[in-house]
């Protein structure tokens, strides 16, 4: 495959899983104003996927639209980082999933507003915004959580010990991003990576948090693999236009 | 509507009442540091908040659907929906927050059950065409009951509905153009679209609550300017204006007795089943313990989060004063 539609569904898919889990939450979550922050990020996160999809079907030249590659794409056709596949366990696993996401996609989309390729600048140029107000919020939450009362910095810990293992998958990179970088489609993107501890470490001090210390990882969305969650995920989201194969919505 | 059969106070017969009611009369909107009659102030607070809860229980049959919307356009558009209607509960807590009763205790009567919310939302979204079905029918039910309380004599409630309205009628809007779509498309696309009008439209008209002649509480509201029409005149309205949206869509009313009436210049239609009706009230319907389920198990996962955002709070404010 093309090493840019490759790219762009793996940011793409990034987005719309985990739009597709924060939204779950909605009518769920332990207040109203929760229930209003998750189905916003959602939305933004639903937004950008429609745009990454936008410039990985052209790209592509297939003729396929951003819908066919949300809903007839299967389990290993997904490329998206495992991170954002882990189930809705409890409210503290989904506001750590997302705080994890923000604290590597806030530097990623900074670094895509350099991007060669125009149409990745305005995306991320649109996107940069809607990420730094998710992180102002999320990385709040987990400070305030973290230094709350011992079962909310239990809770908290609990969810930072289960799904660190996964945020090494966010920066997971290969031969892929390595020839966008060499294109000058992509800026170099270590950067990020040092972003993501500098930012992690300091918030994870502030919330009394601990980042596990033992170099466990899990990586392999970037190349289709992916945990038990993600058919179930696809089977939801997939069943209507799977359902009705010649229908238009 | 979205408050059904408020129990509605009496009024006195002191002279402030009567200034009150001359007030009123004249149109002049009553502010929440105004004096009211206790009466007065009783029943907004149970219309505010069941209206609220309303907007709360209102986003689990639609949520339902969040993750199954079967394009990235149509899950966008019923995010934003559902994320509409939360926000219509937080402002609607909030005006009835300046009646003297918190978010708190609203909820706890939400949770007990006992505080009501709309019967409506005691039905179940079955298959995606309810969501058109939902958004075309049922906000569309609402708005013909919301925009006069737009000109309601509660100054904060009348203007929290100038928002709402607003916002309802895209709603409406979006759940009309779901059910075009399906109309326009596939024999089994239609077939849903049918069926979700079937099992749809009895409990939309029902929304308005009982006809006129059984409805208790509607007077005195009517004389305070709570309410400004009457259960019939709204349900008439509704049916006259959706029947020909049904016959564009190609749909079938799954009313047999539905007929133009040419004198009265609208609609005759049939009875609704009320005894259905105050059936899902009294909790039976086909999902309110679901519902009540939900929420009570949304809120009882949630103690520790809102619990350690207390502790934090309370942590820097000892650091503060140190």
């Amino acid at each position: 495959m093309d090493p840019l539609v490759t790219f762009c569904l793996r940011m793409g898919d990034t987005t719309l899983i985990l739009g597709q889990q924060t939204a779950a939450w909605c009518g769920h979550a332990p207040v109203l104003e929760e229930d209003i922050a998750f189905a916003n990020m959602g939305l933004d996160l639903i937004g950008q996927t429609q745009l990454w999809y936008e410039i990985a079907a052209q790209a592509e030249g297939k003729g396929r639209t951003p819908d066919d590659l949300a809903f007839f794409r299967t389990e290993r056709q997904f490329l998206n980082a495992q991170l954002v596949e882990r189930p809705n366990t409890d409210f503290a696993h989904a506001l750590m999933r997302q705080y994890l996401f923000d604290a590597w996609h806030l530097p990623m989309q900074e670094a895509l507003c350099e991007s060669g390729h125009e149409a990745i600048r305005d995306l991320a140029q649109k996107s940069v915004k809607e990420v730094r107000y998710h992180i102002d919020r999320s990385r709040d939450l987990i400070v305030r959580l973290g230094d709350g009362s011992d079962e909310s910095r239990a809770k908290m810990q609990g969810a930072l010990d289960a799904l660190w293992p996964y945020a090494a998958d966010l920066m997971a990179t290969d031969e892929v991003e390595e020839t966008l970088v060499a294109q000058g489609v992509l800026p170099g993107l270590d950067r990020v990576r040092t972003a993501f501890e500098a930012e992690t470490a300091a918030t994870m001090s502030r919330a009394t948090l601990e980042i596990p210390g033992n170099g466990h990882a899990r990586i392999g969305g970037r190349t289709g693999i992916h945990t038990e969650t993600m058919g179930y995920i696809l089977a939801e989201m997939q069943q209507v236009p799977r359902s009705f194969p010649d229908a238009r919505w | 509507m979205y408050a059904q059969l408020v129990e509605t106070g009496a009024a006195e017969t002191s002279e402030k009442d009567h200034e009150f009611q001359e007030k009123i009369d004249r149109g002049v909107r009553i502010e929440a540091n105004d004096w009211m009659p206790e009466g007065y102030r009783k029943t907004l607070i149970r219309q505010i908040s069941q209206h609220a809860h309303s907007e709360i229980v209102g986003q689990l049959p639609e949520g339902n659907w969040i993750t199954r919307a079967p394009s990235l356009q149509r899950k966008a558009i019923l995010l934003a929906k559902v994320q509409d209607e939360a926000g219509h509960g937080l402002y609607l807590y909030c005006a009835a927050e300046t009646l003297g009763i918190s978010r708190d205790e609203m909820t706890a009567q939400l949770l007990s059950g006992k505080a009501k919310y709309s019967s409506i939302f005691n039905y179940p979204t079955l298959t995606w065409a309810d969501i058109g079905a939902v958004g075309w029918l049922v906000d569309g039910a609402a708005i013909m009951n919301q925009v006069p309380l737009q000109r309601c004599s509660y100054g904060p409630y009348s203007r929290a509905m100038i928002r709402v309205c607003k916002e309802e009628s895209f709603h409406q809007r979006q759940g009309f153009d779901i059910m075009r779509q399906l109309c326009q498309g596939t024999d089994d696309q239609k077939a849903i679209a049918q069926d979700a009008l079937n099992r749809w439209w009895w409990p939309s008209l029902m929304m308005f609550g009982p006809s006129d002649k059984d409805s208790v509480h509607s007077e005195q509201s009517m004389k305070w300017g709570i309410k400004q029409n009457t259960n019939d005149e709204l349900r008439q309205k509704f049916v006259d204006q959706t029947v020909p949206q049904a016959e564009w869509l190609g749909l079938t009313v799954p009313d047999p007795d539905l007929a133009w009436n040419e004198e009265k210049g609208g609609y005759d239609f049939g009875e609704p089943d009320w005894s259905e009706f105050y059936e899902v009230l009294k909790g039976n319907g086909p999902c309110n313990r679901d519902r009540l389920a939900a929420r009570n198990k949304a809120w009882d996962d949630g103690a520790w989060y809102r619990d350690g955002l207390t502790a934090h709070a309370e942590k820097q404010q000892t650091i503060a004063a140190e």
